[in-house]
């Protein structure tokens, strides 16, 4: 029983030193990344949480929320890069990579 | 919990090695330098830590559909995570995050693996 | 068809693996649903070998295994230098050529650069990967990696 409580407590304090990170990161990337862990520290918590309560169905919750963290990766990183959600504009991305050392956008989120 | 004692220590010690694992790599994106040394403390969250939490929580399980929604799981973080991963490094080096202390000169060893 | 097939017992397994009732009302829900499923993806023309990759074959699960060893070894390394009391690396962006001859063995071995901590890819270069290792330490067991995953490619039919 007490086992998972112990996982639950070392999952929480991961949390929290993930969301500090993506709270302090400098560059936009940082955020994301932790963001990205955190989920997939949600996803752990969501699958000890359900067989801390004895109820395993959670553990459909937990590889939903596992498909939506990637998914919700994905769009940000679309959203950032292209700037918008639709079709991708590879032009638009050649153009950048040309430019070489771009400044990024330094702690602005 | 009826399990057998073999199977009760053995779930223990996953659960407490994938706890350690998530603790190093939280601790991992807090102390490294840069995003680029970050990504892989994100990596050892992702492989290692998660990897051991799901084989702990599939040893309590036994042998049911829980064990292989969990496998599904573990299946999917496996597949999805790196190439998240991939996702996020390849945006910021298009972006032009450099690494941190590369030196200009050795920053890219062309050919130099000829296999 | 056999495609096809394949992606209908894929999806009727996972239809099975999620649900766990298997009355037969449900269970003929899990049919239809898996039927109509594979029907709009084959009139999408979304069945080709990348979506549906039965051309690989069970070599995939050792090579699996041999890289489950490799990440738990990549993982203590990366683990040493988080918990080291003075960190000093030596980040490199390295160029590995593929020795894999179609999209989905490079693909493959992308991915378990990534997937082994230490190691990132970051930008395919044509027949060459752009990898960033955390240090020197890691470079040279992707040589090793990249002839497991011509291996395993090989498997094809």
């Amino acid at each position: 029983m007490s086992m998972f409580a112990v996982a639950l407590i070392a999952v929480f304090v991961s949390m929290l030193l993930v969301i500090a990170r993506s709270i302090a990161g400098p560059s936009l990337y940082d955020r994301v990344l932790a963001v990205n862990s955190f989920g997939t520290l949600t996803v752990l918590l969501i699958g000890l949480l359900g067989f801390f309560t004895s109820r395993p169905d959670f553990l459909d919750i937990a590889l939903l929320y596992a498909l939506i963290n990637f998914v919700g990766t994905i769009a940000v990183l679309k959203f950032v890069r292209h700037r918008l959600l639709g079709a991708a504009k590879p032009q638009h991305d050649i153009a950048r990579k040309t430019n070489g050392t771009r400044e990024t956008t330094g702690g602005q989120p | 919990m009826t399990l057998p004692y073999a199977i009760e220590l053995a779930s223990w010690a996953c659960f407490s090695l994938g706890g350690l694992m998530l603790l190093i790599g939280a601790l991992g994106m807090i102390r490294l330098p840069d995003f680029w040394s970050r990504i892989h403390a994100a990596g050892i969250i992702e492989t290692s830590g998660s990897l051991f939490m799901l084989i702990g929580m599939m040893l309590q399980s036994g042998l049911t559909l829980v064990t292989l929604k969990l496998v599904l799981i573990g299946v999917f973080l496996f597949i999805a995570g790196p190439t998240a991963s991939h996702a996020i490094a390849n945006a910021a080096w298009v972006a032009g995050l450099k690494p941190h202390n590369l030196k200009k000169d050795e920053g890219i060893l062309l050919g130099r693996k000829d296999s | 068809m056999a495609k096809v097939i394949a992606l209908g017992l894929a999806l009727l397994a996972f239809w099975l693996a999620l649900s766990g009732h298997y009355t037969p009302f449900l269970l003929g829900m899990g049919v239809l649903s898996t039927g109509l499923c594979v029907y709009v993806a084959s009139r999408m023309g979304l069945i080709d070998a990348e979506s549906v990759p039965t051309q690989l074959r069970f070599s995939l699960l050792f090579y699996w295994a041999w890289l489950l060893i490799e990440i738990i070894k990549s993982n203590y390394q990366v683990a040493r230098i988080i918990l080291s009391p003075r960190i000093n690396l030596g980040q490199q962006l390295v160029l590995v050529p593929t020795a894999q001859t179609t999209d989905m063995g490079r693909v493959i071995f992308a991915n378990s650069i990534t997937l082994t901590p230490g190691t990132v890819t970051v930008e395919i270069a044509g027949q060459a990967l752009l990898v960033h290792a955390m240090t020197a330490d890691f470079v040279p067991s992707m040589e090793d990696m990249g002839r497991h995953v011509a291996a395993v490619e090989e498997g094809k039919a």
